[in-house]
């Protein structure tokens, strides 16, 4: 069946020596920065955006996924091994991980967390296969009234499912929203925000805003803080989980890779909210809800699978819908449009590599991972000794020459540096930064789309409600929100968000 | 009167100021109407909600009073940026191998430990490996040293 075909097609893609070597690349630089502290996939995949433009985009896209989900698995190798979450979504993993290394049974948490993310990546990958062809025929029926909705939809998600501060997410979006709009206007011709400086007239480069909030801003909040480190020192031996560790951990590695699939489509959430989700379903749906937080093998192997679930599943919206569902997916969107591509449901007929080819590298880096991982524990455990001093003016010098390297612009550095402040400073007052790199990106289709669904209809608005499918994308928009702003929910997601 | 210090109040004013400043900056585009609009239409709307955002997040702000939260690094804040800028200013000036030199000295300035000694060998070998990396083999055409 097509399926079958499609996916075979894939492999002999990714199966070459350069895409393997893409794919390994990706996925050891993320498993880097998942071990380490103070730097994350966001910022990673921003500073190396730069070099992708020298790739072939099949190639570029698989090494950027590699390291997105990559670092999810080296996030749990030091969740468990020093108490310490190289990501937000293995903050959760700390909990009974840790507490398991602690009672020597750091091998069967790493082992179970390893397997619990490869099968999540398959049925991750799975579902990317079954389900893209046709929401990307259905999206082939979209016209601006659709896709107006469909942002609306996703940017209110993105605002509402947002860590923090419901309120000043969605202000973030709109932050985004006008900070994407500056530079030409392409209906009009109209210069809007550029001050006359010429670098601002085809606007503000988004790898600008995403290497100035994510890389820089970050290393500001990180200066800040104390330095906490807590080695652990264990001594990985017994790998192997026991029996009845594999039979304890299938319910939840199942469970939470429906819970991973399910967030991984919605936008705006991240990784955290996944696992820990996956961590609170365990918990209550546990014969013996008191072993979690003493070693629960169950607290580990859910949210690890919820979160490689989640991370492969965000890919489906902007693979066949070329909508971003995170910060991850918009710089995703920009590598892709950096090659000429604009991603949406015609991707898919004109460019199949990309997307079988992504799919199965996907598959491909979630196996490498598995093997690679598991023997190298020792070497990434030994990194973590390296003192934040050392390494963030590494990280400064690889934001800085990637930047450089997209115009030869030195307004852009400066440009960046501001936006390291700001960045720094909004996430100071409270403000998630994740909503406004989607804004941003969204921006300025949306007004495109609003124009000429208003310019199809002559001008009655009543045109986002009369056509059934934007009409159902307003629904859920407004379900959504009456659904969040109900006070019980507002408890419910205190809980999951806070 | 002593200006309230709570997290909401100072984002409320942030917002404003930002909001107005768009609608005052996007007041002579050309705002069109709903059929055709203009390239004024979304700037000013967004300013607006912007506003509207920043008075709900002031009034808010003014009753409660959440502090800001976490210690943080004035020098982190002022050093690293001017770092950043340096190495823009550097590269088109004097090359890059000064750029970077600056660039990593400055940014151990804004971190609390700084040994000399560490950093200035943390600068060199940065240095090199960059120059190895990105102007050797990927071949970046920057100069190393403007006027060598």
């Amino acid at each position: 069946m097509d399926l079958f075909h499609n996916l075979i097609f894939g492999f002999g893609v990714a199966l070459s020596w350069q895409n393997l070597l893409y794919c390994l690349i990706g996925v050891s630089v993320g498993t880097l920065i998942g071990v380490l502290p103070g730097i994350g996939p966001l910022g990673t995949i921003a500073i190396l955006l730069p070099i992708t433009f020298n790739v072939a985009p099949v190639g570029a896209l698989i090494m950027l996924a590699g390291i997105y989900y990559g670092a999810q698995y080296g996030g749990s190798t030091t969740a468990i091994l020093v108490n310490l979450p190289g990501e937000t979504s293995s903050i959760v993993t700390c909990i009974d991980g840790y507490q398991m290394a602690r009672q020597g049974r750091a091998g069967p948490a790493l082992a179970i967390a390893a397997i619990g993310s490869f099968f999540a990546g398959t049925v991750g990958t799975l579902l990317i296969a079954l389900f893209g062809p046709p929401l990307a025929d259905v999206a082939l029926e979209f016209a601006a009234p659709e896709y107006f909705s469909l942002m609306l939809m996703s940017l209110v998600a993105a605002a509402v499912l947002a860590q923090g501060d419901m309120a000043k997410s969605f202000a973030m979006v709109a932050l985004g929203l006008l900070l994407g709009i500056v530079g030409t206007d392409v209906n009009t011709g109209v210069q809007r925000f550029s001050f006359g400086i010429t670098e601002l007239s085809d606007g503000i480069g988004f790898i600008v805003v995403a290497v100035g909030m994510f890389a820089m801003g970050e290393i500001i909040a990180n200066l800040g803080e104390p330095e906490q480190r807590s080695v652990f020192g264990a001594k990985v031996s017994h790998l192997f989980p026991t029996l009845t560790d594999m039979k304890q951990s299938i319910g939840p590695i199942l469970r939470g890779t429906a819970i991973g699939s399910f967030f991984g489509v919605l936008p705006g959430t991240g990784p955290a909210i996944a696992s820990f989700s996956s961590y609170i379903v365990e918990k209550k749906l546990a014969a013996d809800p008191s072993r979690f937080g003493r070693g629960a093998i169950e607290g580990v192997a859910a949210p690890e699978s919820a979160n490689n679930a989640d991370a492969q599943c965000k890919f489906i919206p902007m693979l066949t819908l070329g909508l971003p569902a995170s910060g991850v997916m918009a710089l995703m969107l920009g590598a892709l449009q950096i090659q000429g591509i604009q991603p949406g449901p015609e991707v898919m007929t004109q460019r199949p590599e990309l997307f079988w080819g992504l799919i199965a590298s996907m598959w491909i880096g979630n196996l490498m991972l598995v093997v690679l991982n598991l023997p190298l524990i020792g070497v990434w455990v030994k990194l973590l000794t390296v003192p934040y001093r050392l390494l963030f003016p590494a990280i400064m010098a690889f934001s800085a020459i990637g930047i450089y390297s997209v115009n030869n612009s030195s307004f852009e550095i400066y440009l960046t540096a501001l936006f390291g402040v700001l960045g720094f400073v909004w996430t100071k007052l409270g403000f998630p930064a994740p909503p406004l790199l989607l804004g941003f990106v969204l921006g300025p289709m949306m007004e495109e789309h609003l124009r000429r669904a208003m310019l199809m209809a002559k001008g009655d608005a009543t045109v986002f409600v009369t056509r059934p499918i934007s009409l159902a994308f307003i629904i859920v928009t407004l379900i959504i929100l009456v659904v969040m702003v109900a006070p019980g929910m507002k408890r419910t997601r205190g809980e999951i968000a806070g | 009167m002593q200006l309230p210090d709570s997290k909401d109040f100072w984002s409320g004013v942030m917002l404003i100021a930002i909001g107005a400043a768009a609608v005052f900056i996007a007041r002579d585009y050309p705002f069109g109407t709903a059929l055709r609009m203009g390239a004024g239409f979304f700037p000013v709307v967004l300013g607006v909600v912007l506003v509207l955002f920043g008075l709900y997040f002031a009034v808010r702000g003014l009753r409660n009073s959440a502090k800001i939260e976490g210690s943080w690094s004035p020098r982190a804040l002022v050093v690293l940026p001017l770092a950043f800028v340096a190495f823009g200013v550097l590269m088109e000036h004097a090359g890059f191998v000064p750029a970077m030199l600056a660039l990593t000295v400055g940014s151990a300035a804004a971190g609390a430990e700084f040994r000399i000694g560490e950093v200035l060998a943390l600068a060199v070998l940065l240095t090199a490996l960059c120059v190895a990396l990105f102007i050797w083999m990927l071949g970046l055409p920057y100069p190393l040293i403007i006027g060598m």
